[in-house]
């Protein structure tokens, strides 16, 4: 079997199907713009440290590598937050403490540890993009649907994604469920999104008949 | 090389490099955060000011006052100043009895009493009922405009529910409550001050 770099989008979504950095994926994803904001971040922080870890795979000693992970991760977040707040100051607020956390962010010490120290600089680079964005695509997702449920409009915020005015979005509906705004909805968004998922690939696997696909449709 | 040495100089050479590389960062964009910071302050200010003509460079004005208004930490005191007088101040006060944590507000007041605008800094209110009292999600803080202690009276100046003349936000009515508070509190520093604070000379 040979590895895909766009697994990360679907059938090995760090978010959907591992289920890594549910703290931030739960927590900022109360917007459209907000979600999309994490979610480049992370996706920048990712493919960056999958690059550098990858460059240094050669001098790591196995005894030492986490703190080399540490040491890497914790600058390139440091690094995307200067980022942020100089060229999206608006998002930055809005994110607030979630820029910083991107660091716990278990989804990219996992690349790093699983595929980074063990493959090329240009394999890494995919993989990160891979996997950056199909955690970027979900919170996106998520976010969006939250906004919509939860207060009816869309697109609210989303100046601040190129450092305007955040502005109130468009009104689709006159209010919304506010529970799915607060954290109760957020796993329950979550929940119905991974349903979601595994419903579309219980239908493609029943078509293309068992056996067929390339990996079960649900691990864990 | 011993084992030791080996592991040694490596993480040096890492964090050597990735000090670099935040530092590198950290030089890049260090002028355009100072800028944003303070563009996001007056910005923060103006709306406050409400159609004051006046000097700008309110942000070089700034006092601090450490008991008598709303708040744990000492209140910022900002000068509206205009040929030289202060035409208004705004406080920038923290009601701390916020439905969910500290509210910070920032209350433009005129040099006669009346208010000239109110706005939420931060709160963590609820949201879709509490954060209503952002500006940009509702019109109700902008209800202080013109208000001054005697518009209304004493005794209405809290929310309906408490049997006074402001709208509460609906199902934020301790939201509401602590916001009219603080402002009513302020109001009442500044009546019980005006002189003082409207002569004080400018602290370095």
């Amino acid at each position: 079997m040979t590895y895909r770099y766009s697994s990360g989008l679907w059938e090995d979504n760090p978010g959907l199907v591992q289920l890594l950095g549910l703290c931030p994926l739960l927590a900022v994803t109360t917007t459209f713009a907000n979600g999309i904001g994490l979610g480049i971040a992370t996706l920048l922080v990712l493919t960056a440290s999958n690059v550098l870890v990858s460059a240094a795979r050669g001098l790591l000693i196995r005894e030492i590598r986490i703190p080399v992970y540490v040491l890497i991760i914790a600058s390139l977040v440091t690094c995307v937050e200067l980022l942020f707040e100089a060229f999206a100051p608006a998002l930055d607020r809005s994110l607030g403490i979630f820029i910083p956390l991107i660091v716990t962010n278990c989804a990219i010490v996992a690349r790093a540890e699983l595929f980074a120290s063990r493959n090329g600089v240009v394999p890494s680079l995919l993989d990160g993009l891979g996997m950056g964005s199909g955690f970027a695509l979900l919170l996106a997702g998520l976010g969006a649907f939250r906004e919509l449920a939860g207060q009816g409009t869309v697109f609210a915020g989303v100046g601040a994604l190129v450092g305007g005015e955040p502005g109130a979005g468009i009104t689709l509906l006159p209010g919304g469920w506010l529970l799915l705004l607060l954290p109760p909805g957020a796993f329950m968004s979550l929940a119905l999104a991974i349903a979601l998922k595994n419903l579309i690939d219980a239908r493609r696997s029943a078509r293309l008949g068992a056996g067929s696909l390339r990996r079960p449709a649900q691990r864990s | 090389m011993s084992p030791v040495l080996r592991t040694t100089l490596t993480l040096a050479a890492v964090a050597a490099v990735c000090t670099t590389l935040v530092a590198a960062t950290f030089l890049l964009t260090s002028e355009r955060i100072a800028q944003n910071e303070q563009a996001f302050l007056e910005s923060q200010l103006s709306p406050v000011i409400g159609s004051i003509r006046h000097d700008g460079g309110m942000l070089d004005n700034v006092t601090s006052i450490a008991d008598g208004l709303p708040g744990r930490d000492p209140a910022r005191l900002y000068r509206v100043l205009r040929d030289g007088l202060t035409v208004a101040l705004l406080f920038e006060v923290t009601a701390m009895d916020g439905y969910a944590g500290p509210i910070r507000l920032l209350i433009g007041i005129r040099s006669d009493g009346v208010l000239t605008g109110v706005r939420t800094l931060a709160h963590e209110e609820t949201p879709g009922l509490g954060d209503k009292i952002e500006s940009a999600r509702s019109d109700w803080i902008l209800g202080f405009e013109g208000r001054a202690i005697g518009n209304p009276p004493a005794a209405r100046w809290s929310i309906h529910a408490d049997g006074g003349d402001f709208d509460q936000i609906t199902g934020a009515s301790v939201t509401s409550r602590a916001v009219v508070n603080a402002v009513s509190e302020t109001l009442i520093y500044f009546s019980a001050n005006r002189d003082a604070l409207l002569t004080a000379p400018d602290s370095p």
